[in-house]
């Protein structure tokens, strides 16, 4: 995963010369943690989609219906990974609201990201934040951070919210899925939301998206729903399984509007036999 | 986390609400979830965001109806939209727009001026609520993210520290040597290991240049690859060289030097790391030393004079080089005789003259081991240089050595062996340097003998004869001839003498003198006479079954060792056997010295020979040492008086009286003794009238004829 120049302890570059996907994201949930440069990339995926914002929502919507349906199922303990900018609704928010002792890490690269994240977190003792790459699965897994708060011995609820489809296949998406399923033990959850529609619901438009994005931000790949089930094999998925991300649990009728099955991502939760 | 706030916010009075009123704002609420949802991310489903907004609403009957008239509660909802995340762009539009559109026929208000004015009075505060709630909002988050960036920063900056902590640790606490140069050679960084090891503080080293570093004895590909590499031309190379400390004292070291780019490649700095490796050179020095001296005597040892030695050989320096190879003289005795420990001491004392008498360039003293010592001289001029050395080492050895009391006289035997280099080798010198001394031991010790290939060149052929001989008597490389024995009263053929001769292939014919000592010293002069005495005997017989009682006897020589074999009488009669050859038809000469100086049992089997009836002879008499009293006891028959004494009786006109006297004393004494007397030698017709004046009995020599082959004898016999 790492490309081995650096050595893992060396910091990260903190250039605020680039945009971050955190910060981007961020502004698309209505957030001021960002910058200009964050909010010119933003804007400008924005006007070749405008559904876009609809989209991010969707994701964050699909991490609270996740992170409910694990904790009505026992799970108390949270590995939230490529977390981004803690903005509301954070996944602590809302598992601590339903059981105050359940525990968080938060995972991100990108430092300034953290580093709020460590700025706000300070004093909740059951939530730890690490900055790292989380494709170094064995690293994650070894993190103090990790090994201090959550017990391995307990089901986790694996959280990957719109990351895969910054991991492009060269970096075996597979493999880090595979190794955090053997990382924790049985009766975990893992849920995953990934962006993709199905072969020949193709918009150019979201060509011109991810072109933005891969020169702006970061690398961006795009999977049916046949791959994204892929990438959770090995987990059994609850039931609908991989499916349009409004579509997976909506909290009501209401909230699924004519568009629901067309909506460019997926959404899947699994658990580990 | 701060956005954490209860956003059901609950009116006041909700149930105060008439009902009809109560569906009205429920109403209005859902048009306005509506309108706002998807603007901004809440954390909040469909329902949970209409409640909200019905409690809002609420909020906003109330105040259109309260008295007095207040718009603080426009201001407050626009304050908790904000706090529940409704932050999207078109949020507030929507918002007052609806707020306009709608409410007042939703909740069933006349929209009159008051009415009209009020509301238009909230949307207002709601505005304004709205704005410095998103405000304060966003300030605050864009402080938290300058504030997080900082942190980031810093923390980035403290790992950096940290690293550069560690690498500064690393470098400063490293046990091995480093610095850092830039590419012109200035030093610019030492640490604290290379400062101790070359005993220079950094400000000290700060002033030198890489050059300055030299060292004499730096091997010349040392600074070959310093010049490559600051040249960019190689990354890093690794070489043994020698620092000169602060202290003047040298410092072996094993340098790294490494090149270290820029991001375009371009050379930048050079970095060296430098182990002391001082102690570990000292230590191989030392065993180098000792694998390659003589503990006894400090001498080199054999392991360095050869190394020495083939060193002048592979350098050519010189074109000449002299040896002398040194041994002493009853060495052995000593040590046996007063100990080992006086024999070291002797060696010594002996490694210390040598040491001593042979100094100076282009000299090497070596003790080989034992009492065997070398001395080599590169570029002598001439042997006479050598022969010079030998003899002041000789001079050296001549006054006594005190050893514990003892004071011994000990002499030595040079072999020495000077010569150009060209065309031979250091095997070669060592070959000949040994086989001269053995020479010098062989000439009589205490002195030195000079390489001499033409007595090398004998000795090899003696060697080789001595080796191929026992092949040679298989092959019938042998042969006899015969000298005839004449009867000096009527010049009659009464005997022959038998001598061997060797068809060499390689050296020719060659007369017993060439080998017959070789065949003592080997011990195949036993079956060689044997087969000559067949051979003879055999030739015999023929004589004999064709001249019949005047053929000649066959008279064979007996060697000391045969004389001494016990076997000797068996062979003999066997062979007479077997040829059927009367014992008087054979004689066996022997010498004087084997025949006096033989103890009882070959005496005894000389009896028992002569009882059967074979002739024996004294050869060569008169030249030993004979016990003239004890020459009566032996079985002996004839006495061969040797050619040197027939010099005096040679010529034709005048006689030599002193050996005319000896010969006819001995003839007298011989026929005293009642035996025969044979002159051998015999050349000239004077000598042949001489000899039968004096009495003589028969004659041998090249006057009556030479040693001929058995065919020629034949027809001598037949004349």
């Amino acid at each position: 995963m790492d490309s081995g120049e650096r050595p893992s302890w060396a910091p990260g570059d903190i250039d605020l010369g680039r945009p971050s996907i955190a910060r981007v994201y961020d502004y698309w949930l209505g957030g001021a943690h960002n910058f200009a440069v964050d909010r010119a990339v933003a804007d400008k995926v924005l006007a070749d989609v405008p559904v876009l914002r609809s989209v991010v929502l969707n994701h964050r919507a699909f991490l609270r219906r996740a992170v409910r349906f694990m904790l009505a199922r026992g799970v108390r303990q949270f590995l939230d990974l490529g977390s981004g900018i803690p903005t509301v609704g954070n996944v602590h928010e809302i598992a601590q609201a339903a059981d105050p002792s359940a525990r968080v890490v938060y995972a991100d690269i990108d430092p300034v990201a953290v580093a709020h994240s460590r700025a706000i977190l300070t004093g909740n003792e059951s939530v730890n934040v690490l900055q790292i790459d989380v494709r170094d699965v064995e690293a994650v897994v070894k993190s103090p951070e990790v090994r201090d708060l959550l017990d391995f011995d307990r089901p986790i609820g694996v959280l990957m919210i719109a990351l895969l489809h910054f991991v492009p296949d060269s970096e075996d998406p597979h493999g880090i899925v595979a190794a955090y399923r053997d990382a924790v033990p049985a009766g975990s959850y893992l849920a995953v939301s990934h962006a993709g529609v199905e072969e020949g619901e193709w918009d150019p438009a979201w060509d011109d998206a991810r072109g933005t994005y891969n020169r702006g931000v970061s690398e961006m790949t795009y999977r049916s729903r046949r791959e994204v089930e892929a990438l959770v094999a090995g987990f059994d998925l609850v039931e609908p399984g991989v499916a349009r991300l409004p579509l997976w649990h909506p909290e009501s009728l209401e909230d699924v509007d004519d568009d629901a099955h067309r909506f460019p991502g997926f959404g899947a939760v699994g658990r580990k036999a | 986390m701060t956005e954490q706030v209860d956003h059901r916010v609950v009116g006041p009075g909700r149930s105060n609400l008439d009902p009809a009123v109560l569906a009205g704002a429920e109403s209005f609420a859902r048009t306005w979830a509506t309108a706002v949802i998807g603007s901004s991310y809440v954390p909040m489903t469909r329902t949970e965001v209409a409640e909200h907004l019905q409690a809002l609403t609420e909020v906003l009957v109330h105040a259109l109806h309260a008295s007095p008239f207040r718009t603080a509660p426009g201001y407050e909802i626009g304050a908790r939209l904000v706090e529940a995340h409704f932050t999207g762009t078109d949020t507030l539009g929507r918002t007052v727009q609806l707020l306009g559109d709608d409410l007042l026929s939703e909740l069933g208000i006349t929209p009159d001026e008051l009415m009209r004015s009020r509301l238009a009075a909230l949307q207002g505060a709601l505005s304004a609520g709205y704005a410095r709630a998103l405000r304060e909002r966003t300030l605050a988050e864009q402080e938290a993210i300058r504030a997080a960036v900082l942190d980031a920063r810093d923390q980035a900056e403290a790992a950096l520290r940290a690293s550069e902590a560690r690498f500064r640790a690393m470098f400063t606490e490293a046990a091995i040597g480093i610095g850092i140069a830039d590419i012109e050679g200035r030093i610019l960084d030492v640490n604290q290991a290379l400062q101790d090891m070359l005993g220079f503080s950094v400000e000290e080293m700060r002033q030198y240049n890489i050059r300055d570093l030299m060292h004499p004895e730096d091997g010349s590909s040392v600074w070959r690859l310093y010049d490559q590499l600051t040249a960019g031309e190689c990354d890093h190379y690794r070489a043994e060289k020698r620092f000169r400390r602060a202290d003047g004292e040298q410092v072996w070291t094993h340098l790294t030097l490494s090149l270290v780019r820029d991001d375009h490649g371009d050379p930048q700095y050079q970095v060296a790391m430098i182990e002391d490796v001082t102690d570990r050179h000292l230590l191989q020095n030392r065993l180098r030393y000792q694998a390659l001296h003589d503990p006894l005597t400090g001498l080199p040892n054999r392991a360095l004079f050869l190394e020495r030695l083939g060193r002048v050989f592979n350098s050519r320096h010189q074109s000449r080089a002299g040896l002398c190879y040194l041994d002493l003289d009853g060495f052995k005795v000593i040590n046996d005789s007063l100990g080992h420990d006086i024999g070291d001491q002797l060696l010594v004392e002996v490694g210390r003259r040598l040491d001593h008498s042979v100094s100076g360039e282009g000299k090497l003293v070596a003790r080989m081991g034992g009492d065997e010592f070398v001395i080599l001289v590169e570029g002598s001029r001439d042997t006479q240089d050598i022969v010079n050395v030998a003899d002041r080492v000789l001079r050296e050895l001549e006054s006594p050595i005190r050893i514990g009391g003892h004071e011994l006289i000990v002499s030595a035997s040079i072999g020495i062996v000077e010569r150009a280099l060209e065309g031979t080798t250091a095997a070669d010198l060592m070959r000949d340097a040994d086989i001269t001394l053995y020479w010098a031991k062989a000439d009589g010790k205490s002195r030195w003998a000079l390489y001499d290939p033409e007595r090398n060149a004998r000795e090899v052929a003696r060697f080789t004869l001595s080796a191929t001989m026992p092949a040679a008597l298989e092959r019938d490389e042998f042969y006899v001839d015969y000298q005839p024995l004449v009867r000096l009263e009527d010049a009659v053929v009464v005997g022959v003498e038998a001598l061997v001769r060797w068809q060499h292939p390689e050296f020719g014919r060659l007369a017993p003198d060439r080998f017959i000592e070789l065949a003592e010293e080997t011990g195949l002069i036993v079956p060689l006479g044997r087969w000559v005495l067949r051979k003879a005997c055999e030739q015999a017989r023929r004589w004999r079954a064709e001249f019949g009682d005047s053929a000649p006897f066959v008279s064979v020589n007996l060697a000391v060792r045969q004389s001494r074999d016990p076997e000797l009488v068996r062979d003999v009669k066997r062979i007479l056997d077997e040829c059927s050859l009367p014992p008087n038809q054979l004689q066996l000469e022997l010498t004087e010295s084997a025949i006096m100086g033989t103890a009882d049992e070959p005496l005894e089997a000389l009896r028992v020979l002569s009882d059967m009836g074979v002739r024996i002879a004294i050869d060569d008499f008169g030249t030993g040492y004979s016990n003239l009293a004890y020459l009566k006891h032996l079985p002996v028959h004839e006495l061969k008086i040797a050619g040197s004494f027939m010099e005096g009786l040679r010529a034709e006109d005048e006689e030599d009286a002193v050996d005319v006297a000896i010969v006819s004393t001995l003839v007298q004494l011989a026929h005293a003794l009642e035996l025969g007397v044979t002159a051998e030698g015999v050349e000239t017709p004077a000598q042949a009238k001489r000899l039968h004046r004096i009495g003589c009995n028969t004659g041998q020599g090249w006057f009556f004829a030479k040693p001929m082959r058995p065919e020629d004898i034949d027809e001598l016999l037949r004349r």
